[in-house]
């Protein structure tokens, strides 16, 4: 059996962390299993967790009306999910549902943010990594936005 | 430079605006040779002629496919053929996919909408040759579900063993239990050896440059990456002047370029 | 290659009064005689039988965006520049038809090559950069990768008698381009035109057997040295008279350093993309093709007409072109031309003949838009090079 710490320590979003900065974050993790179906978090919650998505499938939903529910964006094995921990006022703008049967490590995100308080370089480290995944879903979202297959004319 | 008849063994619809044509030779042609990414001028009487890539094995050059979306004046006709009408045929022109090449690399497909059509020609090859290579990974992206071209093809592909595909989709409604997102966001962690892969990309001009920098980022060298252009075309033969890309004509110097012959043209505007 | 050479060996000499039995020469042999004659206050090549069709005593006078046929004092027939059309309207025209397509009962059509027979032209009066410009054409048209046959069979029967340039105009830049003002090469026949105050005749040189055989019967007598000489002293007063200078030095890398240059911006303020350029330029070669049917729809042509690289939809594809600005409109055409045009030919797609100033209704002129960006390369040097200085210096 592969202990917690070894499996973050592997993945390439904790490439390059200190030992010590690990365990705190390893201090912060548990697992979770996600049902087919089942949501794992929903819009306008308390976003007190992210997620490290282990295997199976999660989508970004929003419901818009009557158009129905719309899938922004689908996770995999290896993908972060969710950076509204990080950013006040800490609520989920998508649902997040999962579309497989999903296995994942849940982070708490209360418990992160105050041993990032507590150390700005294990703020910064992480702050470092979020900023990259976040720049590129924004990428990937404007390109989306361009949509590049639609008939013009 | 004249169209030879050709009549429609078959037309298939492939999404709301898609089709495929099946055509066989017509009294006076013959079956003719082509290269997986070639394209042919299509003619429809009296209507106009434009320039579609075969989508169909080249190794079994008996069966010759077309597929195109309904967008102009002349696929529009196109879209209203029936079986056993005859439409004309110049061709096959252009450069092909460096299918020789590849021999004992990775291939990574990257297909954006109908760019699928004259890379699943590479695909039937490479098939066909199954052994000479390394990995094969295609890479798809479309819209919406409902765009996803050779569906059955696909889910057949999806289940070989020796061939690996992932699709993706712009937009999707909650039903769909695939991937949604950018077809460049399948880059990163589709399973093939940036090193020893040969990338075959064929979409719109944008998704193709957004592709280009992703598979550069994996670490595949530009010299091994290979975009398919699209440009205005009359004549097919790098004479009526309209598909200029610098000084290439898209025509007969491309469509297929090496990615590192043309960079400092692709990078720019209005080109 | 010099342009300015001596005139060949053992040319011949033919009084003007006796040009005509040049023309019945041709004539009797087959030949379409196409040559100048003023139509519409222009001097432009037309069928003609009669050398009384000829611009005699008629000149012009060109600027950028000016054009003005003027009377001369004498009878010259070949004292002026070219003018608003070139030899491709013969040997391309600008709408011609390629083939036609007949529904054969049921659903199948055959498609016939246009049949008609092209006529077998002589030109007379092609300036040495037309033949320049002729031979650039012939690459494009007939390469090793394609041959055009609605061009070849017009091209290879067509009979090329050049008139050695007198008379440049204040567009023409032919030394730049070392295609004028004297012909060196891809003639049948080259004259030039002698007149002074007692004599008027043309020396002739020979280029090709098919020009011997023409001249059989038209009394030719052999050149004496001092009508040699004087056909010698209009080409080089010829050339004295060209003033306007484009510098051709690593001209192609010259462009394409500049693909992202502001100046196509400036450009982009005159130019009007009204493609005037490019219908007179005797070297443009694109074109677009149109299908038209019957009103019964069973008979089908397929027509190509001219084209240019200014017309907004010449780029267009799903919807939209590929160059919209002008500024990138105009930066093809002229890139094509000096620099891609060597690529794709191995050859400048420009021959130095001035039409494309003279017609351009805002007078945008190809040689100054060349100099403007040798220019900004000056300033941009002159800018970095005190800092180095000062570098040095501390």
């Amino acid at each position: 059996m592969r202990t917690l710490e070894t499996v973050l320590a592997e993945h390439p979003f904790f490439q390059g962390l200190e030992k010590r900065h690990l365990e705190v974050i390893t201090g912060c993790a548990s697992n979770a299993t996600f049902d087919e179906g089942q949501f794992i978090f929903r819009e306008g919650e308390e976003a007190n967790h992210f997620y490290l998505i282990r295997q199976g499938r999660v989508a970004l939903e929003v419901h818009a009306g009557g158009v129905g529910t719309i899938t922004i964006q689908t996770l995999d094995a290896g993908d972060i999910l969710g950076w509204s921990w990080l950013v006040p006022p800490y609520r989920w703008h998508f649902d997040a549902r999962a579309v497989e049967p999903t296995r994942a490590i849940v982070l708490d995100g209360e418990c992160l943010r105050r041993k990032c308080e507590d150390d700005h370089d294990l703020g910064y480290e992480l702050l470092k990594r979020f900023a990259e995944i976040i720049t590129q879903r924004l990428q990937a979202t404007r390109l989306q936005l361009l949509d590049v297959y639609a008939t013009r004319g | 430079m004249v169209p030879r008849p050709f009549r429609v063994q078959q037309i298939r619809h492939e999404t709301h605006d898609t089709f495929t044509l099946e055509l066989e030779p017509a009294k006076g042609s013959e079956v003719f040779l082509f290269k997986a990414g070639q394209f042919n001028m299509l003619y429809v009487f009296g209507v106009g002629e434009i320039p579609i890539s075969i989508s169909s094995d080249p190794t079994n050059p008996r069966v010759l496919m077309h597929t195109t979306r309904e967008v102009g004046v002349v696929t529009k006709a196109m879209g209203k053929l029936r079986r056993g009408d005859v439409i004309g045929v110049r061709g096959p022109y252009g450069s092909p996919w460096p299918v020789e090449q590849a021999d004992g690399s990775d291939v990574v497909i990257v297909a954006g909408g109908i760019g699928l059509a004259p890379l699943r020609s590479a695909l039937y090859q490479m098939l066909a040759h199954r052994q000479r290579y390394e990995k094969i990974v295609l890479l798809y992206g479309t819209r919406t579900p409902n765009d996803i071209l050779y569906r059955r093809e696909l889910q057949r592909w999806r289940a070989q063993f020796d061939l690996e595909v992932h699709i993706t989709v712009d937009r999707a409604m909650s039903g769909w239990r695939g991937n949604v997102g950018v077809v460049t966001s399948l880059i990163p962690r589709a399973p093939f050896d940036a090193r020893n892969a040969v990338a075959l990309v064929c979409g719109p001009e944008i998704m193709m440059r957004f592709t280009v920098l992703e598979l550069q980022r994996r670490g595949v060298p530009p010299s091994n990456i290979y975009i398919s252009m699209e440009r205005n075309m009359k004549c097919g033969v790098g004479v009526c002047g309209h598909c200029q890309f610098g000084p290439c004509f898209v025509c007969r110097d491309g469509p297929v370029f090496r990615y590192d012959t043309v960079q400092h043209l692709f990078e720019r505007r209005e080109i | 290659m010099s342009q300015s050479g001596a005139v060949s060996e053992n040319p011949y000499a033919l009084p003007a009064t006796d040009l005509q039995k040049l023309f019945d020469s041709l004539t009797q042999r087959g030949y379409q005689i196409i040559a100048p004659t003023v139509l519409d206050d222009a001097i432009v090549y037309e069928p003609v039988e009669s050398v009384n069709e000829l611009p005699a005593g008629v000149t012009d006078e060109q600027r950028a965006a000016v054009y003005r046929i003027k009377r001369r004092s004498d009878k010259a027939m070949f004292r002026w520049a070219v003018g608003p059309r070139s030899w491709k309207h013969y040997l391309y025209p600008p709408h011609q038809r390629l083939w036609e397509a007949r529904r054969n009962g049921g659903s199948g059509f055959d498609v016939v090559a246009e049949p008609e027979e092209p006529p077998v032209y002589a030109f007379v009066g092609v300036r040495p950069c037309d033949l320049a410009a002729i031979a650039i054409q012939d690459r494009v048209f007939l390469s090793e990768q394609y041959r055009d046959e609605n061009y070849g069979r017009r091209r290879e029967k067509a009979l090329l008698i050049a008139v050695n340039c007198s008379h440049p105009a204040g567009n023409c830049f032919c030394a730049s381009t070392g295609t004028g003002p004297h012909a060196q090469t891809g003639y049948d026949l080259a004259l030039t035109e002698v007149l002074d105050s007692k004599q008027h005749y043309f020396v002739i040189e020979l280029g090709t057997e098919r020009g011997a055989e023409v001249l059989e019967g038209v009394p030719v007598q052999p050149a004496s040295p001092e009508q040699c000489e004087a056909a010698q002293r209009v080409l080089e007063n010829a050339a004295r008279q060209i003033t306007k200078r484009m510098d051709t030095t690593d001209l192609k890398e010259l462009m394409y350093r500049h693909l992202d240059s502001p100046h196509w911006d400036d450009v982009a303020k005159r130019c009007l993309t009204c493609s005037n350029c490019t219908m007179v330029c005797p070297t443009c070669f694109c074109h677009t093709v149109e299908d038209v049917t019957n009103l019964q729809g069973t008979v089908a042509e397929r027509w190509r007409k001219w084209d240019s690289c200014f017309h907004i939809d010449f780029s267009y594809i799903h919807g939209s072109p590929v160059r919209v600005s002008e500024s990138s409109r105009y930066r093809q055409w002229i890139t094509h031309k000096l620099a891609s045009w060597q690529d794709q030919f191995g050859v400048l797609g420009c021959v130095g003949c001035g039409r494309c100033i003279t017609w351009c209704p805002v007078g945008i002129d190809i040689t100054d838009e060349v100099n403007a960006l040798r220019r900004s390369e000056e300033s941009k040097a002159a800018l970095t090079s005190p800092k180095e200085e000062s570098h040095a210096n501390p």
